[in-house]
């Protein structure tokens, strides 16, 4: 099963190398990692995605809590949680087809992010899903190369509970 | 507040520490150190030979003290040669702050002379570690360094200090309190789970404490003494945990493992709760997990959260430090049992019957010296002595060491458990014996290991730190060997180290140290007694049998129940 970490850590220089590095030697994969800035500036906020079973995920969280640059590590329910994903993705398209693809892209709210002679980017923001709908419809025009920041997610605003905090056990 | 450089306000916070020796050789980047050292400090520096000598040494003084162990060392290859220390700390948890010398600020990331990336490459095997760029950061830094050491699971951690950061100025004050907002070590126990535990306790017909380091690192020898009496509970100590508890006490159960006994692997493995305390069911104790301890109930005490359901699944998990955990279970414990219940009576009798049916064995040919006999010689030469460390190094003399050797104190057996680091056993001697400078301190070594860190024997004997070494010369890779023998087919490769070359008496003359050869049982005694006493460091080289193999033995991935023991002879009976 895919799980969604949010990792809160110290922003200091080889905080994200601890964290990818315990991954990396305990054999843990993860799928996707973006990491920015807080609300604070001396905190980073790290949303990775790991396919793994549970007592993997006990191991991850635990492992990550030992780290002294971590501040708190939550992971984030599929229902209760608003993810987001920005895509680029440049498409090869000839003039006659851009109205076409025009369409589908305002269908999806996709904006175009820059246009040249043979091809167009668009850029869209939107839950991964949706993301992975638009990449798949516009694949048939030729996508020439293709970049995802991988997914950032935040509790939801009423969310019915903090998200489950893995302290001390289970 | 004072005005100093870098380099003294290292020295200030480690005299702060109560740091009283600190191991490590001088190098390029870390030499304004060195000045500040020469310019007057209460720290003691003992001179290694080679930075992996004094990282053991380091690991030993902590092992044998309770204290941080501090070593010292330059940029590059001062760095890389701690590596195996900071190795070997890491898996057995000893307190450990390395302090390594960088190239200067502006120099760093463009391989300069000397340059590695000390932080970079020892990233999987510390706690934490800083690359020190400013001097303003150094005194949080080291309060930090200590700090992490030595709470939560003990460890080692790296501080590398820039050249130019040690040249700078500044204006010292030792912080009162640290600075790491995500250091959180458990500091509490969890009430429920600690009664939860204490009535599986006392339900329990057929229990066994599985006690690990984590007991020594907590000094937790009283509150364990407490538990295993209050619920007449037998005792098993892994190599780490070996005088915990005391090795003669009725309720001690022996030593469990691939070498272990095979009374303490039948206990472990037959028991109906297993009570894991600091301890981390590591592949040599367990053997083939899915088969150890295939009846039990599992409670699990550790301070690290992380242990916990790691390889085995904690029926009932008590996250925090040991010492608390420890008194609160024997004060439950022995309040479930009020009533004059002796506890689990038949099942310790079962055990004792283990015991007397299943010895360490081995056979005496009258021809060649044993290397068990040296073992069993030296263990009753010691058994006179007010206070005796154990080290050795890494292979067949280190299990024989730890079958025949009692220990009833803690902190008196001193090896490398987790990383199996040939070479630990001298100089780990060498910091154990600045740490208790009234102990008798006695190296038990292979010729394998010694051999890989025998420069060591310098440190030993112009530092005035007369240590013992039994080096129990088989001329082979002895363990390698018996593995070669038993797994494939008797292909000794590149394992023949021969008796002769060095000449171990010799090496350690020329070392400045005494120097003693034995090869047969008769003059055995005779000569360890006058390396015991000839009140320098000494080297015994004890020319054993080449062919004698370790028994009890759980071939590596078998059940533990399945231990293989000592071949009998036509006439030995079991």
């Amino acid at each position: 099963m895919t799980h969604t970490l949010s990792v809160l850590l110290e922003n200091k220089p080889g905080a994200l190398a601890r964290v990818s590095n315990m991954f990396a030697r305990r054999g843990f994969n993860i799928e996707s990692l973006a990491v920015g800035p807080t609300e604070r500036p001396d905190v980073s906020r790290i949303t990775l995605r790991v396919e793994c079973d549970q007592h993997s995920l006990e191991q991850i969280e635990k492992q990550m809590h030992k780290l002294v640059n971590v501040l708190r590590v939550s992971e984030l329910e599929p229902g209760e949680t608003v993810e987001r994903e920005l895509a680029l993705i440049k498409v090869a398209v000839s003039p006659e087809r851009r109205p076409e693809l025009l369409a589908v892209a305002d269908t999806f709210k996709a904006h175009v992010a820059d246009l040249g002679p043979e091809a167009m980017i668009f850029e869209l923001v939107g839950p991964p899903d949706v993301l992975d709908s638009f990449e798949e419809l516009v694949r048939p025009y030729g996508v020439k190369e293709l970049v995802r920041t991988g997914r950032i997610a935040l509790p939801r605003a009423a969310a019915r509970r903090a998200p489950r905090r893995q302290h001390v056990l289970r | 507040m004072a005005k100093m450089l870098g380099s003294d306000a290292i020295l200030r916070s480690l005299e702060a520490e109560g740091v009283d020796v600190m191991f490590g050789i001088p190098g390029g980047a870390i030499l304004p150190t060195y000045d500040s050292i020469a310019r007057g400090t209460s720290v003691r520096h003992v001179l290694a030979r080679h930075e992996q000598g004094a990282g053991h040494m380091a690991e030993g003084y902590a092992r044998a003290s309770g204290r941080v162990g501090v070593a010292m060392a330059t940029s590059g290859p001062g760095a890389t040669n701690l590596v195996t220390p900071i190795a070997d700390a890491w898996m057995d948890s000893t307190p450990l702050v390395c302090i390594t010398g960088q190239v200067r600020t502006n120099l760093i990331g463009t391989d300069a002379f000397q340059e590695v990336d000390a932080t970079g490459i020892t990233l999987p095997i510390v706690k934490h570690s800083w690359l020190v760029q400013d001097v303003e950061e150094l005194p949080h830094v080291m309060k930090a360094a200590f700090h992490v050491a030595r709470t939560g699971r003990c460890g080692p951690v790296l501080v590398d200090v820039a050249k130019d950061v040690q040249e700078a100025a500044i204006d010292f004050g030792y912080p009162d309190e640290v600075d790491l907002p995500g250091w959180k070590p458990p500091h509490k126990v969890n009430a429920r789970q600690l009664g939860e535990a204490a009535r599986a306790i006392a339900a329990a017909e057929k229990p066994v404490l599985y006690v690990g380091g984590g007991v020594v690192n907590a000094e937790a020898f009283e509150e364990l003494r407490e538990l295993a009496e209050a619920g007449g509970l037998p005792v098993v100590t892994t190599l780490m945990a070996k005088g915990a508890f005391p090795e003669s006490h009725p309720l001690h159960a022996g030593l469990p493992g691939m070498h272990g006994s095979k009374w303490a692997n039948w206990a472990m493995n037959k028991c109906d709760l297993l009570i894991a305390v600091g301890a981390r069911f590591d592949d040599r104790v367990t053997g083939k997990l899915t088969a150890f301890a295939p009846g039990a109930q599992v409670i699990h005490l550790d301070v690290d959260a992380a242990e916990i359901g790691k390889l085995r699944h904690a029926d009932i998990p008590v996250v925090g430090p040991l010492k608390l955990a420890l008194a609160g279970l024997a004060n439950e414990v022995g309040r479930l049992r009020e009533g004059g219940s002796e506890g689990p009576r038949a099942w310790r009798t079962q055990i004792d019957e283990w015991r007397d049916a299943f010895p360490y064995r081995y056979e005496r040919d009258g021809d060649s010296l044993k290397p068990q006999t040296v073992l069993e010689t030296l263990r009753d030469l010691a058994a006179g002595r007010d206070d005796v460390v154990w080290t050795t190094g890494v292979g067949q003399h280190q299990m024989w060491a730890m079958q025949y050797v009692v220990c009833d104190r803690p902190r008196s057996f001193i090896t490398s458990g987790g990383l199996g680091t040939m070479g630990y056993g001298v100089p780990a001697a060498i910091g154990a014996k600045a740490a208790r400078p009234d102990a008798t301190v006695i190296c038990v070594d292979g010729d394998g290991c010694f051999q890989m860190t025998c420069q060591e024997l310098a440190t030993a004997a112009l530092e005035g730190l007369p240590i013992v070494t039994v080096v129990v010369n088989n001329g082979w890779l002895g363990m390698v060997r018996q593995w070669q023998e038993m797994f494939y087919a008797e292909r000794f490769a590149q394992t023949h180290l021969t008796h002769q070359v060095p000449d171990y008496a010799m090496l350690a003359e020329a070392y400045g140290c005494a120097g003693f050869t034995v090869d047969s049982e008769d003059r055995l005694e005779e000569t360890l007694d006058e390396a015991l006493t000839c009140g320098r460091a000494a080297v015994v080289d004890a020319r054993c049998d080449p062919e004698e193999k370790c028994f009890p033995m759980i071939p590596a991935g078998a059940a533990a129940i399945d231990i293989l023991e000592y071949p009998e002879g036509e006439t030995v009976e079991a």
